[in-house]
């Protein structure tokens, strides 16, 4: 469990200042991730995407820690060759420390372009966390569709149109997939909770081998909501269970949030306040809506049952 | 055949993919990032032995595809670690977008690479489409006539990228010279890792104490400042290239430079090539020559940086030339090395007529009987007996 007078007794390694949107979760993301590590030396890796260009116009630099961005869908590979380069010249005896690697990729990056990246790090047991900062399209080049893009969504490639009504797919589960791959360390989180995306970091990083986390962060220019409603828009995401959040642990599943009031509210709670779901609230569409709950109840049931938590 | 010229080395028969194994060996890298094609699998194979027997102290990251072969091999040269990779055709064409990236960030990487055509249609043998795509890429290219240059140019390529700070690849014409064996003299490993040296990066991503950002957004305010010293850095390494071939023959004993000159002093006819090849075209030079025809050969070794005015210099003199490309340009124009040889040339003001040929796609035979013809028609070119063809030539193909 984090504590928040500790933490904020770590220094700062993502200075303000950088040219992320107000309201944006990505840099809270990057912030929190860093604090967590407490005085632990962390090499940041980023795939390309709002996080990096926002925090690193040349001249400057938001990163108070090392930091390397090569291209959009390698950011594990890369973070596997800088821990690579760590183990080669530790065991050379060319260096001391106790570093640790923390690669962040936005849904679009880790989802669609950087799976393959990704899967080969996780695969290749290399010490690092890996972070997906998921908002759920491609935010930096204007809200197009991914992967990671709920069914009804409306992107810029799945809009609404007379015939259309958002994106017809479901979103893949890419944590499933990371657990596939038999990671030590697996979580969901969301960025309006702070101690348990913190709590998840720490324990991430002190697990020996590869660890990934898929933080759900908002988008306010993508998902059409106020910029002060970022953090409680990821805590009704967690509320209509259409975001569990939760850790798998060598294998074993533990829930880590439940919804507030210990009820499930319905997803429209969710949609509501979003742009990209107002369509879903017209009664044309109550027969999608409906599949949409229908979907997300199932699943919900499926997670607490992998976490134990079926009456 | 190779003679042993340095004292201490050792002649040994290995194949050019052996050979650059070895050579990879002896450097003994921090990191080797890489996946396995055809035909210079072996290359990375030979080497995860060389680290699985605990020989180098190497990391070897087995990524699952060369694009994130290049991506690691460029998180690992960042670090601040001595990084190598090696691939061929498809897979050099795979890591396209992160060899730009490898040389815009000025990182010191050097690959081995074979030749091998590209595909459609899908073919494995040699010709080097490939590395004449990534021409621009802001790699410096040493390509290598036979194993024993393979195995030099990889030894010095170490030094030359280091020095440049520019990704360099060494290349070798797939099967012809990676799978064929030969005579090769090898250097002790001490005398070789004291030429290469200890790696001491200007700066390294793990020294966390001296935080830096690598790889930031540059817009129209800085991207072209960088851009115009990437090109300047490749301008640069023409001195860096001889300096370095200087000090390799102070050790070793063999001369290299930016190409070879095989029988230019009295040349009234000359080819240009690249690779392989040349072994032929020096054997037919040495055959015209006793039927009376005045034939030479530039053999290039160093394509990029492209040593442009020293070659016009030394084709000033000839009659008539014709540069035999093993790769096509698709462009509707003439093939790589004939653009730039020709260009080369306007720039200094020379006008000699010339030929261009597209040669020994996807490993097509060239014999002797080619390069003699070739040398025949030049012939009667540079005596006025006919006109040079204004349109790219190709040699041994079935065009109707």
């Amino acid at each position: 469990m984090a504590n928040l007078k500790e933490l904020s007794k770590n220094a700062e390694r993502l200075t303000g200042g950088h040219r992320l949107c107000a309201g944006c979760g990505a840099g809270t993301v990057a912030r929190q991730t860093l604090l967590a590590a407490g005085d632990k030396p962390v090499v940041v890796v980023s795939a390309t995407g709002c996080l990096e260009v926002s925090t690193t116009i040349f001249p400057y630099s938001a990163w108070k820690t090392p930091f390397f961005h090569s291209a959009f869908e390698n950011s594990a590979a890369t973070a596997s060759g800088i821990e690579a380069a760590y183990v080669s010249l530790k065991k050379q005896g060319k260096l001391a420390d106790d570093i640790r690697f923390v690669a962040f990729g936005g849904d679009g990056g880790t989802y669609d372009i950087g799976l393959q990246s990704l899967s080969g790090a996780m695969e290749r047991g290399h010490r690092l966390l890996y972070v997906c900062y998921n908002n759920e399209a491609y935010m930096n080049t204007g809200i197009q569709r991914s992967s990671a893009t709920p069914q009804g969504a409306s992107a810029t490639t799945s809009p609404v149109g007379k015939v259309k009504q958002g994106k017809e797919q479901h979103k893949k589960d890419l944590t499933a997939i990371m657990v596939a791959h038999n990671i030590p360390y697996a979580a969901q989180a969301v960025i309006g909770n702070w101690n348990d995306y913190v709590t998840k970091v720490q324990k991430a990083l002190d697990t020996d081998g590869p660890a990934f986390i898929n933080v759900m962060t908002p988008c306010r220019l993508g998902w059409g909501c106020k910029p002060e409603d970022s953090m409680e828009m990821v805590r009704l995401a967690v509320d209509t269970c259409i975001w569990p959040v939760y850790e798998v642990v060598n294998g074993v599943y533990k829930l880590t949030m439940k919804p507030r009031g210990g009820e499930k509210k319905p997803v429209i709670e969710f949609f509501k306040n979003q742009v990209r779901f107002k369509h879903l609230l017209k009664p044309e569409n109550a027969e999608l809506l409906a599949s949409i709950q229908a979907d997300v109840d199932a699943k919900w049931n499926k997670i607490l049952a992998l976490c134990g938590e079926t009456k | 055949m190779v003679k042993a010229i340095y004292p201490k080395g050792k002649i040994v028969a290995k194949t050019g993919n052996e050979v650059m194994a070895e050579a990879m060996r002896q450097i003994s890298p921090d990191v080797v990032a890489a996946y396995p094609i055809t035909p210079a699998t072996e290359i990375v194979q030979i080497f995860s032995q060389f680290v699985a027997d605990g020989k180098v102290p190497t990391e070897y990251v087995a990524v699952e595809s060369e694009h994130s072969a290049m991506s690691a091999t460029i998180g690992a040269s960042v670090a601040g670690a001595r990084a190598m990779t090696g691939t061929s055709s498809q897979g050099l064409a795979l890591m396209w977008e992160m060899l730009y990236i490898a040389a815009g960030l000025r990182l010191p990487i050097v690959m081995a690479e074979v030749n091998r055509a590209l595909s459609a249609p899908i073919n494995i043998h040699g010709d080097q489409s490939d590395t004449m795509g990534a021409r621009d890429a802001g790699w410096i290219q040493i390509y290598s006539e036979n194993s024993q240059e393979s195995y030099d140019n990889m030894i010095q390529a170490v030094k030359i990228a280091e020095k440049a700070k520019l990704p360099t690849m060494v290349t070798t014409d797939g099967f012809i010279i990676s799978h064929c064996m030969e005579v090769v003299e090898v250097y002790p490993d001490e005398d070789v890792k004291a030429f290469v040296g200890e790696y001491k990066p200007e700066r390294a991503l793990l020294d966390y104490k001296k935080p830096f950002t690598l790889g930031a957004i540059e817009l129209q305010d800085y991207y072209f400042e960088h851009r115009w010293q990437l090109a300047e850095g490749m301008r640069n390494a023409k001195q860096i290239v001889l300096d370095v071939a200087k000090e390799f023959k102070n050790k070793f004993g063999r001369e290299y430079g930016f190409y070879e000159k095989y029988k230019m002093d009295d040349a009234e006819v000359a080819i240009v090539t690249i690779g392989s090849a040349a072994g032929t075209t020096k054997f037919v030079i040495d055959e015209l020559r006793e039927k009376g025809i005045k034939a030479g050969l530039i053999k290039i070794r160093v394509y990029r940086p492209f040593p442009a005015d020293e070659i016009a210099k030394d084709l000033a003199k000839v009659k008539a030339f014709a540069v035999l490309d093993r790769a096509d340009s698709c462009s509707g124009n003439f093939a790589p090395v004939y653009l730039d040889v020709v260009s080369a040339l306007f720039a200094n003001g020379i006008n000699i007529k010339s030929e261009n040929y597209v040669y020994g796609l996807g490993g097509r035979e060239i014999s002797t009987e080619h390069i003699a013809e070739v040398y025949t028609k030049l012939d009667k070119i540079a005596k006025n007996q006919v006109a040079p063809s204004k349109t790219v030539e190709y040699i041994n193909v079935r065009i109707k």
